[in-house]
């Protein structure tokens, strides 16, 4: 497989979904799964799958002696690795700029020189086709797609792909060419294309022609909470609605104000909270002013690990007013500590869930009754807390691996 | 052996959207555009050509097909106001004598469970409703979705009605079979008639099923199947649904042919058709039935979960029925009227998680969402008229006294009379 992200050190959605899934797949007793990302900062979880480093991996042909390269990739890669690995170097990359042992650096983050380190990826690809021996190949997002079509013209082995979100997604329409490209290629070599909802399936055979045939959808799933009785809700005067992620246009945040806005007219015991950051911060803030709610409306900050979980299991509401999500994990980490979740139609994780609040992005009212009545009628909170709890609980990763799996048969009987 | 057919209407004045902004704002709640649509809907695709149907048996049996309607009081008004052919058509059938009007709670409410005297009203309410329009009086009771216990068979027969119509659910039967005619537990004078599930159930979900075990499904093959049924058995109740023909079974399935061909196959071999107050009046009680937790004939285990199965609809009801006493007082007419339609079992129906019928809400939730945004305006309505600082006793017992007034009165008139006589 090759990925961008794996947790503990993660940007985005794509690494937790990584993890995961792989976690779910690895369940099944033959399967082995080996994980490229481009940095790996050497505490991620290995019990169920191997892990490479792209960084680690030589790209250009290096005659280092044996202890050198023991000492150099001490505690990443063992000498007999380094050399086997070496032995898959076909091409000259000398063009590119490699360290002593031939490895090449990645940031491992999404860096202007975004398109580069993609390339650089892809090289390493051709290494890792020449020496490793596997069975097909999977590349999660599109940073990963121009990599795993090399390595199926390399290798001859099948190519799925996983579609975790499109350009058209982040970008609400104004799609970026050379990202376009990159995708549409991908997903033309692809022999399957596997989508996170119906949604992005949906985007992927109308914006970017691919035979609806080729296309499935296998939803994502979340990983079952270790100590869910540690997160738990403090009695507080005021009730507590919030708002987690990053504060972009793809995330919806001023529907979310206007509903704030519309809720504190009628209500009084209301605070609503947007946490996280953003570019479109500071114009929140500006628009929470002009609305004349600001003492009931608060910015926390951006909130990492733990402090997610704990913020979401002491409010009332979660919100995701997403325009465009492909699949969106949190309101499934929401109703996980149980708290109810409100979330767009335009999300992907709507077609799953039952017992979470749907309505359209846009619809203001829709949103703030939605709001309004979680927060005074008690049935209504515990309906949604307690279902949706059991509702998530149901939804593993486990089944979405069988899923992954089907496809794989399915690919490999159609190549052999 | 006879066939007791009846045949439920039900068109509910549904909420319209009602968001919290509305609450002390706008008093008015339903949905008329969505209740004209669905009332001439189903009137168009099923009601009428029902009764049309229905119509032609009796004039072609010459007057020996008979068979029951149960039609609410709300319905009844949605007919006079959307769809008068179907008053028209009613008094047609009843006029034959060979269709009975049987009465239901006037709103269709589970009022028999959660507030005894409102149900009480709400029989007599549609019974007054039906005589006003008919010119009959009901004598036989059906109870929302056939809701009933030993305690509500109790109150009914206090009322002086003669039967109530029930779900011959199986965990009452055990043993014994729907097809006689019982007599309740709770008091031996009322009789209870209970419904054949079988073969009701059969022909509003399986008539057009190819897969279905009895097959073939026709007129023939189904009063075939009533023949066969043991000699001293008195009565089969099919009670369905009237959204069977047409809706449910689609015209093109041949619902209304195997309807209209009925009478001929079933006369054929003997059978008879009778209306609920018919066969109690030719069949003996063969045994008491004791019923003492409530049961419907909705769901799996024919109780009142499908109604009041969750949070939401747990708390939309308690909420409801806790201003029953102050409604009571109130003499604001449009108050009253509220009270009852907010009553319909319907919006309990659209906030079931299992069903796929939410009207026009999306989910459960969001039916639920709008109710309590409803009843959040209605009963600051109540509150207004009654503050809730009068305690709920107290308001009993001003309602007693309210109720007692009379009886006291001519009781003591009694008295009066007699003291009078003995003066003189």
């Amino acid at each position: 497989m090759f990925g961008w992200e794996f947790p503990p050190h993660i940007l985005g959605g794509l690494g937790t979904a990584s993890y995961g899934l792989t976690r779910g797949m690895a369940q099944q007793e033959d399967m082995h799964i080996t994980f490229v990302i481009p940095k790996p900062w050497g505490d991620e979880d290995q019990s169920f799958l191997k892990i490479i480093g792209a960084n680690s991996v030589p790209i250009v042909w290096k005659d280092v002696p044996y202890d050198y390269v023991r000492e150099r990739m001490a505690g990443k890669m063992s000498p007999e690795e380094y050399y086997h690995l070496r032995n898959g170097i076909h091409y000259d990359y000398t063009r590119i700029g490699t360290d002593d042992l031939g490895c090449v650096g990645f940031s491992g983050r999404y860096p202007d020189n975004l398109i580069e380190e993609i390339g650089n990826y892809e090289a390493v690809a051709s290494v890792l086709a020449h020496s490793l021996d596997f069975d097909i190949i999977h590349s999660h997002d599109w940073l990963t797609y121009p990599a795993g079509v090399f390595a199926k013209h390399i290798s001859g082995k099948p190519l799925v792909i996983h579609v975790h979100a499109t350009d058209f997604d982040r970008s609400r329409g104004n799609v970026n060419p050379t990202v376009f490209s990159i995708e549409k290629r991908g997903m033309d070599e692809a022999d399957h294309i596997m989508c996170v909802s119906n949604l992005t399936r949906n985007t992927v055979i109308e914006k970017y022609g691919i035979n609806p045939d080729k296309v499935s959808t296998v939803h994502n799933a979340v990983e079952p909470l270790p100590n869910p009785e540690e997160f738990q809700k403090h009695k507080r005067k005021d009730k507590i609605v919030t708002f987690l992620g990053r504060i972009t246009m793809q995330k919806g945040p001023e529907f979310f104000v206007e509903a704030a806005a519309r809720v504190l007219a009628k209500t009084k015991g209301v605070r609503f909270v947007m946490a996280g950051s953003g570019d479109m911060m500071n114009q929140m803030i500006d628009l929470v002013a002009r609305r004349g709610i600001a003492d009931k409306f608060h910015f926390p900050g951006f909130m990492r690990g733990k402090q997610v979980q704990q913020m979401l299991a002491e409010s009332d509401v979660y919100i995701m007013p997403s325009v465009s999500e492909p699949f969106g994990i949190s309101p499934l980490e929401a109703m996980q500590v149980g708290c109810p979740s409100i979330i767009s139609h335009q999300s992907g994780c709507a077609e799953i869930l039952f017992h979470a609040i749907k309505t359209d992005y846009w619809d203001i009212d829709a949103m703030a009754d939605a709001i309004y009545s979680i927060v005074n009628y008690p049935a209504m909170y515990r309906s949604l807390s307690e279902l949706g709890r059991e509702e998530v609980n149901n939804i593993r990763w486990y089944d979405a691996g069988l899923k992954v799996r089907a496809i794989y048969d399915k690919v490999l009987s159609a190549y052999h | 052996m006879n066939i007791s057919f009846c045949f439920q209407m039900h068109a509910p004045n549904h909420l319209k959207r009602y968001r919290f902004f509305d609450i002390g704002q706008d008093h008015y709640y339903y949905d008329d555009m969505q209740n004209e649509d669905h009332t001439t809907w189903l009137v168009e695709k099923s009601y009428l050509p029902l009764c049309r149907t229905l119509s032609d048996m009796v004039r072609m049996s010459h007057g020996k097909f008979h068979c029951a309607l149960s039609v609410s009081g709300v319905t009844l008004e949605m007919f006079q106001q959307y769809a008068p052919e179907m008053i028209d058509i009613i008094k047609e059938l009843v006029g034959s004598k060979c269709v009975e009007l049987v009465v239901t709670p006037f709103a269709y409410s589970l009022a028999a469970e959660y507030n005894m005297s409102d149900f009480e009203d709400q029989l007599r309410m549609h019974a007054e409703q039906i005589e006003g329009l008919f010119g009959v009086k009901p004598s036989v009771v059906w109870n929302t979705e056939l809701l009933y216990s030993d305690e509500i068979a109790y109150h009914v027969a206090q009322m002086g009605y003669k039967a109530m119509m029930t779900e011959g659910a199986k965990h009452i039967l055990s043993w014994k079979s729907p097809n006689y005619v019982y007599s309740s537990a709770s008091s031996q004078k009322l009789r209870v008639l209970l419904r054949n599930n079988q073969l009701s159930d059969e022909l509003s979900f399986h008539f057009s099923d190819p897969n279905w075990k009895n097959q073939p499904f026709d007129a023939e093959h189904y009063a075939e199947r009533l023949a066969e049924l043991p000699k001293e058995e008195q009565i089969v109740n099919i009670w369905v649904g009237a959204e069977t023909f047409g809706i449910i079974q689609s015209a093109e399935t041949g619902i209304f042919d195997f309807l209209r061909a009925m009478p001929f196959f079933a006369l054929e071999r003997e059978i008879g058709f009778v209306t609920p107050t018919e066969a109690i009046k030719k069949n003996t009680p063969a045994d008491t039935v004791s019923v003492p937790y409530p049961i419907t004939w909705t769901g799996e285990a024919k109780d009142l979960a499908t109604f009041n199965g969750n949070y939401l609809q747990q708390e939309a009801i308690q909420k409801l029925y806790a201003v029953a006493e102050r409604v009571k007082l109130c003499s604001d007419k449009r108050l009253k009227r509220d009270w009852l339609m907010l009553q319909d079992v319907s919006h309990l129906l659209f906030m079931n998680h299992q069903t796929t019928n939410h009207a026009l809400f999306e989910s459960s939730y969001d039916a639920f969402t709008n109710y309590m945004n409803v009843l959040a305006d209605f009963l600051q309505m109540v509150e207004e008229q009654y503050p809730s600082t009068i305690e709920n006793e107290e308001l009993n017992e001003l309602l007693k006294t309210i109720n007692n007034q009379e009886k006291e009165i001519a009781s003591l008139e009694a008295q009066l009379k007699r003291k009078n006589k003995k003066a003189e």
